[in-house]
């Protein structure tokens, strides 16, 4: 294959990329979707859902952070890796507190569009139902950590674009883990948080909610509503 | 819509089919008649058994069974179970059956301390006491979805399912298909 500088093969089509690109990146300047969580365009990828597992020359790799190389051979939507994705989604739903019908996030959400995307029908495995509490101290803004998929993006917007630092990510186990609240009292009131910050707007599922905004677009009428998000990758992310 | 109904291969025996609510609102079963003029065309393929529609209280041998809601209570777990040794195939219909749904959003609270807000503390509510009338099933500590207790054939997702998903769904059945939703009838919400 030395005809094949600057490109890759995905799903058997040929796939230009820049030197330097990863395989998500390249994918998505194309237009092919590779189902994925963690990772935004704007930041260095995190590396931690794994939903973005493709098997390149027939080993699982992060596309997130493998890098793009000539010649190389990559499988994404397969029958194989679609249902390792799904049983990944499925632990997604049962590990946190996901209730679509009372969600404002519902038909914006990342974990949602990606799960219709991927025919997830039930969670399949036992609810854990965790007591994740909510913090509504802040006046504009309300954490609902019980839909917390632990991305890290807020993490990282805040501390990188914002340079704030108002998120931690702390504590181990399914259970222990959780984003942590950088103020004395571990409430967001007590930060200098702001509806304006990036972290404020970069929630790819229904945990930093702007207060006062339930409803303002209908059920039914949202982004994913209307378009699968496969159909969505050269959009801008939030 | 007519296409699926007139390719079905129609058994001259009707297909028996069982409905129920656990924990739920009834709002599965009111999507489910959202079905509109479509039932009467069903109900040349389908008889009901056991169901709020028929008020028929036990369950007789059936090929299918509807379940809406999830359990929060003894009382749900018999009846899902009685639908399991009955029928061939068992639909979890809607969030709660799936999920547990918003019943389950009481799951981090401790039992005790809901009823006794409900009955007894609470301002703006009477403060008769928990009731404990012998009739009454005993409310599980955690609401759960029906998959955790017995095998669930087929999930149909949805708060509720839209008629249109319910009927895919039946067609689906009836036409000895795997259900499947395309994008519009998957919903979660
Ligand atoms: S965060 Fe997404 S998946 Fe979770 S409850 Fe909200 S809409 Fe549903
Ligand atoms: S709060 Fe949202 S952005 Fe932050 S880690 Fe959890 S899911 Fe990711
Ligand atoms: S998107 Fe690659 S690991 Fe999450």
């Amino acid at each position: 294959m030395n005809d094949t500088n600057n490109s890759f093969q995905l799903d058997g089509e040929d796939l230009p990329f820049t030197p330097g690109q990863t395989i998500m990146q390249a994918a998505k300047a194309a237009g092919v979707y590779i189902p994925h969580l963690c990772w935004h365009p704007d930041f260095p990828a995190h590396g931690s859902c794994k939903l973005c597992t493709v098997k390149v020359n027939g080993r699982f790799g992060s596309s997130c952070t493998m890098e793009a190389q000539a010649g190389m051979t990559v499988e994404n939507r397969t029958a194989e890796l679609d249902d390792k994705r799904r049983t990944m989604l499925q632990m997604f739903f049962v590990e946190g507190n996901h209730f679509c019908p009372s969600c404002e996030k519902s038909g914006d959400c990342a974990l949602q569009a990606t799960a219709y995307e991927l025919k997830m029908m039930s969670p399949h495995f036992d609810m854990f139902y965790p007591d994740r509490p909510v913090d509504a101290s802040h006046p504009d803004i309300l954490l609902d950590f019980n839909r917390c998929i632990m991305c890290s993006l807020c993490v990282t917007a805040s501390r990188e674009v914002d340079g704030k630092n108002v998120f931690a990510m702390g504590g181990r186990g399914i259970l222990g883990r959780r984003i942590h609240i950088n103020s004395e009292s571990g409430r967001l009131a007590d930060t200098d948080f702001a509806l304006s910050d990036r972290a404020a707007n970069i929630c790819p599922v229904g945990v930093i909610l702007k207060k006062r905004k339930g409803f303002a677009v209908p059920i039914g009428d949202r982004r994913y509503d209307k378009t699968p998000i496969n159909e969505q990758v050269k959009e801008p992310t939030a | 819509m007519n296409g699926p109904m007139n390719a079905a291969p129609v058994a001259a025996k009707k297909l028996k089919v069982a409905t129920t609510s656990l924990a739920g609102c009834f709002g599965c079963h009111m999507s489910f008649l959202d079905i509109d003029e479509r039932i009467i065309k069903l109900l040349d393929l389908i008889e009901f058994d056991r169901s709020p529609l028929t008020d028929i209280k036990h369950c007789g041998p059936c090929d299918l069974g509807l379940i809406e809601g999830g359990l929060c209570n003894a009382e749900n777990v018999h009846v899902l179970r009685e639908f399991r040794s009955n029928c061939k195939i068992i639909v979890a219909v809607g969030a709660c059956a799936i999920n547990g749904g918003l019943p389950a959003q009481r799951n981090h609270l401790d039992l005790r301390d809901i009823l006794e807000e409900v009955y007894q503390t609470e301002a703006g509510l009477s403060h008769g006491g928990i009731p404990n009338d012998p009739e009454l099933p005993l409310p599980l500590n955690q609401v759960h979805p029906i998959h955790e207790v017995v095998k669930v054939d087929y999930f149909l997702p949805g708060c509720p399912p839209p008629a249109d998903a319910i009927w895919k769904l039946l067609t689906d059945l009836l036409a000895g298909r795997t259900p499947t939703l395309g994008h519009g009838l998957l919903h979660y919400d």
